[in-house]
Parts: C-alpha cells; structure tokens; sequence
C-alpha cells in the first residue's frame, strides 16, 4: 500500500535552529549576547543563524559571547524613517566583538560629540533597545546598545 | 547559451508622476516597443522590477496587470524584486529565459512611484531591504548604511574624513552637471553648477552623509525589448548586445567582512566581466549606482576599475569624467538623473545604449561612440548587485 504514516511524518518534523532569533534577543535584554560556537572550526557565530558563519558547519551549541569588542563604524542619524522620530539624533553602529563576529547596535554616546575618533575605540553591550515597531515589523525587536570604555 | 540584443529602449521622465506605475510601465514599454518596430503580439513573457508596490499603490503582482494592460494577453508575466536592483534581475532573468531559448522576444524593465510616499515614510519602506531582525531595530537608514561605509573608507585608507567627504562631493557635482543636462531627468536644469562646498555644507541626514550626496526619491519606469541576437538584425540596424552579466547577493551588515569591499558587488562584477571575457580597461563607458557619493567610489573599485582606495581622488581628479580615464554616469546617475528604484537597472541599461547609438543629450555624449559600456545595480546595503556588459558587437 503506497502513502506514509502520519505518524512517522509527525515525528520527523523538526527545527534546524539552535538559537532562535527570539532568544537571542532575549538574551540582549538580560544583559547577555548570546552566540554559537561551531564544533568544526570552533569559531563563533553572532547573531544566530542555522550554520556556522565562517565554515558553514551544521554542529553548533550555544555559547555566550564577553559583549566586549571594538568600535568599527558608526552614523549619526538626522533623518530617521518613520517610527522613529523621537530617537533623533541617534548612533547606529558596527562592533567587531572579542570573539571575532560583528554586531550592529546603538551607541550610547553623545550625538553631538561623537566623531572619527570613536572608531577603534573598545566597547562593550551595556544595555538593549527595543523598538516599539509597527504595522510592517513582525511585533517589537531589540538590538544591542554599547558604551565606550576606552 | 544563445546571444541575447536589446532592440528597444523607454524611459519616462524621472521626477513626480502624476500617472499610475502601471501606466507609467506602459508608457515605457510601448516607446521600447515603438523604438524596435515590434508588436504587442511578438512579445512571449513581461519581467518587471518593482520594488514597493505594495506600499506605494496597495497593489502586489503588478507584472500581471502590466502585461494586461498592454494587453499582451496570457503570456507569463513575473515581477522581480532585488530592492533597487529588482529591474536589474527582471533583465537578467529575461535574458536568460531568451538565451536559453525559450522565448525569442520578451520585456525586461521596472517601475517605481515612490515620491507619494514622502520622505519618513519612504525611508521606512527602503529601510526594509535593510537586514529586518537586526538592522530593522537600531533604525538603520540606507543613507546610515553608506555613511558608515564612508567612515571606514577613511579608516582604511588613511584619508581624513573631510577630506573623504570632499572627494565624494565632486561624485555629486560631476553627476548633478550632468543630470541637469538630461531632459528625462528629475533634475534637468537644476544643480547643473552645484560645488563642492554645496554638497559638504548642506544638511546632514545621516553623518557625513548630506542631503547633496543622496539621490532623490522618484517615481518613473524603463523598459527593453530582448530578442535573441539572431533575429535582431530584422527589425534594428542597431541592435546592442548583452556580452556579459552577473548577479550577486550579500546578507546582513553584520556578516560582511568589510563595507568597502562588498563581496557581492565583486562577484556579481567578475562573472560578468568572465561572460563577457572582457576586462575593465576594455570598457568605454559606466552607469553606476551611485545611491550615495560614495557608493559609485565604493563600486568603481569593486569593479576593477580603480585599485582599493584610488577611486576618490581619481573622481576629484576627473578621470571619470568624459575624457578622462573611464566617464561614469554621463546620464547624470541616481543623483542628477534621480532613482525610481524598481526602474533603475533598466534607465541605466537605456542610458548606456543611447550612448551607444550616438543619442545621449549634447554635452553627455561620449565622442567617439562608446564600444563597450557596463552597468551597476545595487540593491540594499549590498544585498543584491547586477552587472550588465554591452557592446555593439557580437563577441
């Protein structure tokens, strides 16, 4: 007789994700930024994804990163999109953490006094954004707010 | 593969429409049609870039009511979407279908309307080719995207940022000259005598990025007819091949090893220049995406035609400016020409040919005629890239 169990089709059905989105944003809230180490390269993946950033390696566990790193770039934005309106101006920005994978975040610094300089300069996560969202946005997001400490 | 000719070009004024982007889909179709003598009923298949639809005119599958509205009848009819390079991959995609033999004649362009939107929320739809999950919280902005680029340009090459930000204001000058001398663009007879101190003084949208390094939001369409090369004789004495073309996709912000270097960008370069087996130094002429002043010094690299870090002071220095080393943007690029974005890929492909044709407006026109000319599409911040090789000649 052709045709497949439903059962066994049941039982088949499985995620492929380690670190789901939603937990790694939970983890931004906490304090935490949370990652994969690869089995194969050893190497991490951050944000999360369904393989290995650097080697597409399909072994992963979840690991918790230093959230220190150093600053690579930044903008200030004047003309933000909408929605956020009342964040202007602010610092979006682009670390290279310790453990090798960049991240983009908010810098918590002063628009007005934020220039080259900044960059190079190490950070760390000190605290989330979430933003409010909207209709298009799929619920709130949150992403990872660093300070200058050096 | 077959060789695959563009027989027909249209192109609608650039600017504030007051016509639907259907219409203005036809308008640009029916001149490309016009332009190659050919008839509704030779058309086979409709690719159509549109990017935003669904937010400008709550309309999705716009191809469809496209190919209805020039009633091509039930012929296959696919909207492609690569953000700002969606007419781009529409090309490409036509191309292939052509080239591989499935249809003889097909239309390949794109549409946008994107200035009813206004600009916050306008930006808020563009923002949306931005990585969603972790760009779409910070409020990244694709002027941000760009003027984090242009920061570590001037970290990597050890070039102060002021004067970075001067180099990438001659991309605007040299661009808006030329935009005011095109009838079809957004800024015809405007800032065709724009300085470079206009760009750096005026108002900051994203820093350093100004409001006079940043394209407009437009609304406008362009359109091809593709037919293979082996029957295009029959209805052109002019028809202009595709030699080469290439495709490339990038990711969030986050995974690219350097802004400057985009992997895509390279890659989808490479494979056309390989299709073509052309190099740079045989190119005549560039469209390029110049979104941002510094994204054409960004892609000038990345294409092979300066080394890491020179494309700056050689724009300053007028090596891309007709009779320099290599003229890009003649037709005023993004920023003097403006940038419907759904439409952009295709405006760029019709500009290189009017070129080709001797037909760019008198003070844009490369004399002698440009053999070989290439196109630059970008879409997102990196996430999709196209490349188009043309020629006059068959390889």
């Amino acid at each position: 007789m052709v045709g497949k169990e439903r059962e066994e089709m049941e039982k088949e059905l499985k995620g492929y994700t380690v670190l789901t989105h939603a937990e790694y944003e939970e983890g931004i809230k906490e304090g935490k930024l949370l990652g994969l180490r690869c089995a194969s390269c050893k190497k991490i993946t951050c944000h999360p994804m369904p393989v290995c950033q650097w080697c597409s390696g399909r072994s992963l566990e979840r690991t918790e990163l230093s959230g220190e790193g150093e600053l690579m770039t930044f903008t200030i934005i004047r003309v933000p999109a909408e929605g956020f309106e009342d964040d202007v101006p602010y610092i979006p920005c682009l670390v290279k953490t310790k453990e090798g994978p960049c991240v983009v975040g908010r810098l918590d610094y002063d628009a007005e006094r934020a220039s080259q300089v900044l960059i190079s300069k190490q950070v760390k996560l000190s605290g989330a954004y979430t933003h409010k969202g909207d209709k298009f946005s799929g619920g709130t997001h949150t992403c990872p707010v660093f300070e200058v400490i050096g | 593969m077959r060789d695959v000719a563009i027989i027909g070009i249209g192109h609608t004024k650039f600017g504030r429409a007051t016509k639907m982007s259907h219409e203005l889909f036809s308008d640009a179709t029916l001149q490309a049609m016009d332009d190659a003598g050919v008839e509704l009923k030779e058309i086979e298949a409709l690719f159509q870039g549109a990017a935003l639809p669904g937010f400008e005119e709550g309309q999705v599958m716009p191809a469809a009511f496209s190919a209805a509205d020039l009633n091509l009848g039930p012929i296959p009819a696919t909207r492609c979407e690569g953000a700002c390079a969606s007419a781009s991959v529409a090309i490409r995609d036509g191309a292939m279908w052509v080239g591989a033999g499935e249809y003889d004649m097909v239309i390949a362009g794109g549409v946008e309307k994107a200035l009813m939107m206004g600009t916050s929320f306008a930006s808020r739809t563009f923002a949306m080719a931005c990585h969603a999950p972790t760009e779409g919280p910070v409020g990244l902005t694709f002027p941000g995207v760009f003027a984090m680029a242009a920061r570590l340009y001037s970290i990597n090459y050890d070039m102060p940022l002021d004067t970075v930000r001067e180099k990438m204001a001659s991309v605007s000058v040299k661009n808006h000259r030329h935009g005011a001398l095109n009838p079809l663009a957004q800024f015809y007879k405007k800032l065709g005598d724009l300085k470079v101190e206009d760009v750096i003084n005026s108002k900051f949208v994203a820093d350093p990025i100004t409001l006079l390094d940043c394209c407009p939001f437009s609304d406008g369409a362009s359109a091809l007819v593709l037919c293979s090369a082996e029957e295009a004789r029959k209805y052109t004495d002019e028809p202009i091949y595709i030699l080469g073309m290439g495709q490339g996709s990038g990711g969030p912000l986050s995974k690219m090893a350097d802004l400057t270097k985009p992997v895509s960008r390279i890659s989808s370069a490479k494979m056309a220049f390989k299709q073509a087996g052309l190099s740079p130094e045989d190119i005549d002429m560039l469209e390029v995406h110049d979104c941002f002043t510094i994204a054409e010094l960004i892609a000038l690299e990345c294409m092979g035609f300066f080394d890491w870090g020179e494309a700056a002071d050689a724009t300053a220095d007028g090596q891309t400016e007709i009779g320099g080393e290599i003229p890009v943007n003649m037709s005023g690029g993004l920023i003097g020409k403006g940038h419907p974005i759904g439409a952009t890929g295709a405006s760029q492909v019709y500009w290189v040919v009017k070129q080709m044709r001797g037909e760019a407006p008198r003070g844009n026109q490369i004399d002698p005629v440009p053999e070989y000319g290439m196109t630059d599409t970008l879409g997102g911040d990196f996430g999709t890239l196209c490349h188009f090789i043309l020629g006059r000649s068959k390889k």
